[in-house]
């Protein structure tokens, strides 16, 4: 991510004499712009997503389940519908119908989104030399140390400002190839014109309530790696992290 | 600091060509969406409910799942994955009108069917009786996230919109429940389709009205609450910008999609 070469030799004179570690180009356009994207687009799924599953608080597996069949689980809360019973002597506003508008207008801009992202990462090298692990970062003493260092708490090195490290990178692929995705295939195949359309999609997934099940539970877990993220966010520093996330140079760690 | 600003660095990486490229790079995508937008409304791929901040989802929506599944067929399942018993939800008190017809055993139920065929007309339960059935045993699958399966007899719209004799720039069918807030539409492609029905018996006996007996359109490629219960009438038109607000039925108007694919 050099850009050494665009710059003019005046302003280059001037950048010799500032230590180099305070204006590196961190994150691409690319990368800010899909990101913040798609952090929008996660609250407003989460919201909505949360609002569309109080309307029947329970799950369960296989093809079908409703109050009349055993459950999986149940989730100790009240229900936006009266069909449900809950043990709760009401029930909540029903808010369904902006609640799925905004959850499939959300869906559209992450998917396109993403699939924008994915497909450049592969084409500039992004992800070959910013995501996926080096050849050193697998050996036990490597990995060992990185854990070791996050569970002490220790400060991130320069090092960190500027790559992430294997546990980060690991993190990104999985959130980035197999939590969205398979959040994306469980929500299709909750759609019965998807699934007359492509019945492998619900078929492989043991059937409609599994599919719902699933999402429910990937959806937990990204919301589990949202807080960690943010969380990581703030122990390395947030104001210089969110400064490289948005104007795309890293300011002093 | 000495430190030159991130933005006057950035400014000057963008050159020239950059700044062009990229201005007609934007006037082609908009001139795209454009051009894609008029070729949706050619192939009435645009839902009615298309207006208001979350109309280009749902016209995404709509758009790309029509096109997906002109020739799709909803899953049928074995006579074994029948749910038992078939859930019966809740709904509002019915009226006195439907309790007579009621205890009339349906005798006196009738199906109007009216708007762009030649041939308008009112049908008893035994007429549509009285025509080829069929039997699919599908899924119904609520918006709310349940669902269950079960055999729906009847027969298929299609055949009675053949007895009609639906007229050629018909595009949609307008249906509607007993129950006066109950309403909805589908397109040509959906009303034409093999699989919706006008259901008269449940897993062998006669539609309940748990269930929306004695007469229920069912719709199996879209969501429950298209399945409109206790069909009374069904009004062939061009356009749904007649009936209440004109968004396709009373969905929207409570705030839920027309299509409901999805």
């Amino acid at each position: 991510m050099s850009d050494s070469a665009c710059v003019p030799s005046f302003v280059s004179a001037v950048l010799d004499t500032v230590p180099a570690t305070t204006v590196p180009a961190r994150h691409s356009v690319l990368v800010r712009v899909t990101h913040w994207v798609t952090t929008l687009c996660f609250v407003a799924l989460l919201v909505s997503g949360a609002e569309i599953v109080i309307s029947h608080p329970r799950f369960y597996w296989g093809e079908t389940g409703n109050v009349l069949t055993p459950t999986l689980f149940k989730l100790p809360i009240p229900a936006s519908r009266n069909l449900v019973p809950t043990g709760y002597g009401y029930v909540l506003p029903d808010q369904n119908g902006w609640s799925r508008y905004l959850h499939f207008q959300a869906a559209w801009l992450v998917v396109v989104t993403g699939l924008l992202y994915v497909v450049s990462i592969f084409l500039n090298g992004h992800l070959r030399k910013d995501l996926l692990p080096g050849k050193g970062d697998f050996s036990w003493h490597a990995l060992s140390a990185v854990m070791a260092g996050h569970l002490r708490f220790e400060r991130s090195s320069e090092t960190d400002a500027r790559s992430y490290n294997v546990l980060q990178r690991l993190s990104y692929l999985f959130v980035i190839f197999i939590l969205f995705p398979v959040e994306i295939w469980t929500g299709l195949a909750m759609s019965p014109a998807f699934v007359s359309a492509v019945p492998a999609s619900v078929n492989l997934l043991g059937g409609q309530q599994s599919a719902r099940t699933l999402h429910f539970f990937v959806s937990l877990a990204l919301v589990l790696f949202l807080l960690v993220h943010v969380g990581m966010v703030w122990l390395a520093g947030f104001r210089s992290r969110m400064r490289a996330m948005i104007t795309g140079r890293a300011g002093m760690p | 600091m000495n430190e030159p600003s991130g933005g006057k660095l950035s400014l000057r990486k963008i050159s020239r060509r950059k700044l062009i490229t990229t201005g007609l790079a934007a006037t082609a995508g908009v001139s795209a969406l454009g051009a894609a937008a008029g070729l949706a409304a050619k192939y009435g791929l645009i839902p009615p409910d298309h207006g208001g901040i979350y109309g280009l989802g749902e016209t995404l929506n709509y758009a790309s799942q029509r096109l997906l599944t002109r020739h799709s067929l909803a899953r049928e399942f074995s006579r074994s994955q029948i749910s038992k018993p078939p859930l019966a939800n809740e709904m509002p008190p019915l009226s006195d009108v439907f309790k007579r017809l009621q205890t009339g055993r349906f005798a006196d139920w009738r199906l109007e069917i009216n708007g762009m065929v030649a041939r308008p007309g009112s049908f008893s339960l035994d007429q549509l009786k009285s025509y080829p059935s069929h039997s699919q045993i599908t899924m119904i699958q609520c918006e709310e996230g349940w669902s269950y399966i079960a055999e729906w007899n009847g027969v298929r719209l299609s055949h009675v919109l053949d007895v009609v004799g639906v007229l050629p720039q018909a595009r949609y069918v307008v249906y509607f429940s007993i129950d006066p807030d109950w309403w909805d539409s589908i397109d040509m492609a959906d009303a034409l389709h093999p699989q919706t029905f006008l259901a008269y018996g449940l897993n062998g006996d006669e539609l309940p009205v748990g269930n929306g007996g004695p007469l229920r359109l069912r719709v199996p490629r879209q969501l429950g609450y298209k399945s409109v219960k206790f069909v009374t009438h069904l009004t062939v038109t061009d356009s749904v910008k007649g009936f209440g607000k004109g968004l396709g039925s009373a969905s929207p108007e409570g705030g839920y999609a027309w299509y409901a694919g999805i």
